[in-house]
């Protein structure tokens, strides 16, 4: 078995004389070689589009998802209340079904003077619960705690809440919605970075990424 | 009559060559099958790897009877779930076999990898074995993993959420693996697709022809011997050794050692299907929309001491712990046998690989046990469903009933517990007032730390005023309370009374 699975080149190179050697290569040999390089060539021009569609949501820039959406009247959220909204995601695609239902707590704290906060937890993205009485949310998975104001309370969050960009048109309370908030792709998807990080814990994260 | 026989026996025989001669394939299983494997091998200790096969092909085949029916898009999947549980007949014993089978796969192959490593099997010419294994076992882990987002609940969409929120800790490429991970900027359809791309296809694929090179090389070397305290493996002699051995002690794999295999197949066949007959199907949970809140995402029983673990690590250190130590854990099992490639295999020989298998195991145990209670998190609904000990409220001032009032409405319970019901994650507050003073409670409750909010903004004066008074009469069993030291000592018309001698303005004796 073993010798029928050698490679033919290291068992003629130590029998054959050098005739025999150039007689090796013949034009079959030249010709698979030539067959295995296109080969090759044709592999990896039929390749680069499958890796592109593979990859292709990866390629997507922060700024191509999202859109602005109406969550509803500024005027039905009472000031110094926070409230639960549901939305319809703006980036939803065929077959999201129930998934294309987002949430979001909405602070409203004066006049035109919001805050709209993930309900994503900034340590694993489980979802938080809003406790007017101790004006805390908490979250089910690790026991995140935030302040009223989405600040980070306690807990193994490494910083506030995620915030949604937010603006008031006309009666309308407007969001900015897209990528799912996480530490990488955060609730607003503009360019300008959220405000509301810790700058203890921006200090540490990019000392480690660094 | 024995003609006929005879004749039969002929027919058959000539069919067998017919087949044979054009198949080519029987005699040489026959003869892979027979393989002499030393006597010591034919042990019941041996038999955790067959079964791990066997509770493969098991998942494989109620895998594709279940998608016959399950559908995988985000839309339909928790519905065809609710389908498969009450309208198709037997469907929810299909879910049950496959989600217990799921189960004991990962037990198997977990105690198949223990046996392995206690008995040094993966030494000298073996290591390969291992390292191909330690790839199945991830694979397997993997199947778990695709295989809870399959069911697609709330715990599978939080799941995918916690997956995504880790993956986006990775520096620099955070955000595209994330967008890789779901397969769009949301948890939704493409997600889902992905997820059962992998758990059918890929992660499949790469398993079957994983245990297809497993077990290749496991025929290729032979099936280890029993280890003996003092006989080292050597690079020299080994593979002479225990060819020396085969051939004395050999006995045929099939049927001398192969029977025992086939009982364990059968017990752990019958374990499975008792399971999913008491137990029944996994779930599914509520359904898969993120609007509904009112959920503790939870993952399943593999993967709940990962879960508790990430509740413990400190905040700072945690993005690298999470990304760096799952990468030295499986270099490290990866690298095993490459540089434990030779000496003693016998455990009684390898007193720090016992060691280590017996604080792995206890430190996955202890991980699971606190997964399946999640003392770290709040407990939501405890503030309006556990009630206040009726002995910490007789003989009390209206104030301090009124402080357990404030106690409740503030939440304090959902974290602190009273008479053994509340939350587990600050220090139950039974005997609060014996460890800490009048001064300390309020500085701790207004300003939190050590992992407490600070209530400041949620309390006005006067209910913290009650509050206080109210943690105050809290003394376990009529203990003592914390008493400040300093306080008597700066306390000075007490210091007068007691040395009527000194100075007003009192300099410390």
């Amino acid at each position: 078995m073993s010798e029928l699975l050698k490679h033919p080149g290291e068992s003629q190179n130590n029998t054959l004389s050098p005739e025999g050697k150039a007689a090796a290569h013949t034009r079959r040999t030249f010709l698979l070689k030539l067959a295995v390089g296109l080969n090759v060539v044709v592999g990896a021009v039929l390749a680069v589009p499958l890796v592109g569609y593979l990859l292709g949501p990866a390629f997507k820039r922060d700024a191509d998802t999202g859109s602005w959406i109406t969550i509803g009247a500024a005027k039905d959220f009472p000031e110094g209340e926070t409230r639960l909204v549901d939305f319809i995601s703006p980036v939803k695609v065929l077959g999201d079904g129930q998934t294309a239902k987002l949430a979001c707590w909405v602070r409203h704290i004066s006049g035109e003077q919001f805050q709209v906060f993930a309900i994503n937890c900034a340590h694993l993205g489980c979802p938080v619960h809003w406790f007017a009485q101790s004006k805390l949310f908490l979250c089910p998975c690790h026991g995140g705690a935030y302040y009223e104001n989405g600040e980070r309370a306690s807990g193994p969050p490494e910083r506030g809440l995620f915030e949604y960009k937010y603006k008031v048109v006309g009666e309308s309370l407007v969001i900015h919605a897209g990528d799912m908030p996480t530490l990488a792709t955060q609730a607003s998807c503009g360019k300008k970075p959220l405000v509301n990080i810790e700058p203890a814990a921006v200090g540490a994260r990019s000392s480690w990424q660094a | 009559m024995a003609s006929l026989k005879q004749r039969g026996v002929e027919a058959g025989m000539k069919s067998y060559r017919w087949l044979e001669h054009r198949l080519g394939l029987i005699k040489p299983l026959t003869e892979a099958a027979a393989h002499p494997t030393p006597s010591s091998s034919a042990s019941w200790w041996y038999v955790f790897g067959s079964a791990a096969t066997v509770l493969l092909m098991l998942q494989v085949v109620t895998g594709i009877l279940l998608a016959l029916v399950y559908s995988p898009t985000a839309n339909d999947a928790y519905g065809s779930l609710l389908i498969l549980n009450h309208n198709i007949p037997l469907g929810w014993y299909l879910r049950a076999i496959h989600g217990w089978g799921s189960d004991f796969m990962i037990a198997i192959v977990l105690i198949h990898m223990t046996q392995v490593f206690l008995f040094g099997a993966y030494k000298f010419p073996r290591e390969l074995t291992w390292i191909v294994g330690v790839g199945l076992l991830l694979l397997t882990l993997g199947m778990a993993f695709t295989g809870q987002v399959m069911r697609f609940d709330q715990d599978a969409y939080w799941g995918v959420g916690i997956g995504a929120s880790i993956a986006s800790r990775v520096p620099l490429i955070g955000a595209p693996l994330v967008h890789l991970v779901l397969g769009g900027p949301i948890i939704g359809g493409p997600t889902l697709s992905r997820f059962f791309t992998l758990h059918v296809f890929i992660i499949p694929g790469l398993l079957l022809a994983g245990v297809g090179v497993h077990v290749w090389m496991v025929l290729f070397h032979g099936v280890s011997e029993w280890p003996m305290p003092g006989r080292l493996v050597r690079k020299a002699t080994y593979e002479r050794e225990y060819k020396e051995l085969t051939h004395k002690t050999g006995i045929p794999f099939v049927p001398d050692a192969a029977w025992k295999d086939a009982v364990f197949a059968v017990a752990i066949l019958l374990s499975v299907m008792a399971c999913a007959f008491y137990f029944g199907p996994i779930g599914p949970g509520g359904p898969p929309d993120p609007t509904i809140i009112q959920t503790a995402p939870k993952p399943d029983f593999a993967f709940l001491w990962i879960y508790a673990v990430l509740a413990f690590l400190p905040p700072p250190i945690e993005t690298p712990l999470m990304l760096v130590a799952p990468v030295l854990g499986v270099a490290a099992m990866l690298l095993l046998p490459l540089f434990a490639s030779q000496g003693e295999r016998h455990w009684s020989r390898r007193p720090v690989a016992v060691l280590m298998v017996a604080v792995i195991a206890v430190a996955l145990g202890a991980f699971t046990r606190l997964g399946t209670y999640t003392p770290w998190s709040p407990i939501m609904d405890a503030w309006t469903s556990d009630a206040v000990p009726p002995k910490y409220l007789h003989e009390r001032t209206p104030l301090q009933r009124q402080g357990a009032l404030v106690l409740q409405d503030k939440q304090c319970r959902d974290c602190h517990s009273l008479g053994g019901a509340g939350g587990l994650r600050g220090p139950a507050l039974d005997s609060i007032a014996t460890r800490m003073t009048e001064d300390q409670i309020i500085r701790q409750v207004l300003q939190g730390g050590g992992n407490m909010p600070a209530y400041g903004k949620a309390l006005n004066p006067s209910e913290t005023k009650a509050l206080v008074s109210f943690l105050t009469t809290l003394r376990g069993d009529d203990l003592a309370p914390a008493i400040n030291p300093a306080h008597s000592l700066t306390n000075t018309s007490d210091l007068q009374s007691l040395q009527p001698d000194l100075p007003k303005a009192g300099k410390r004796p």
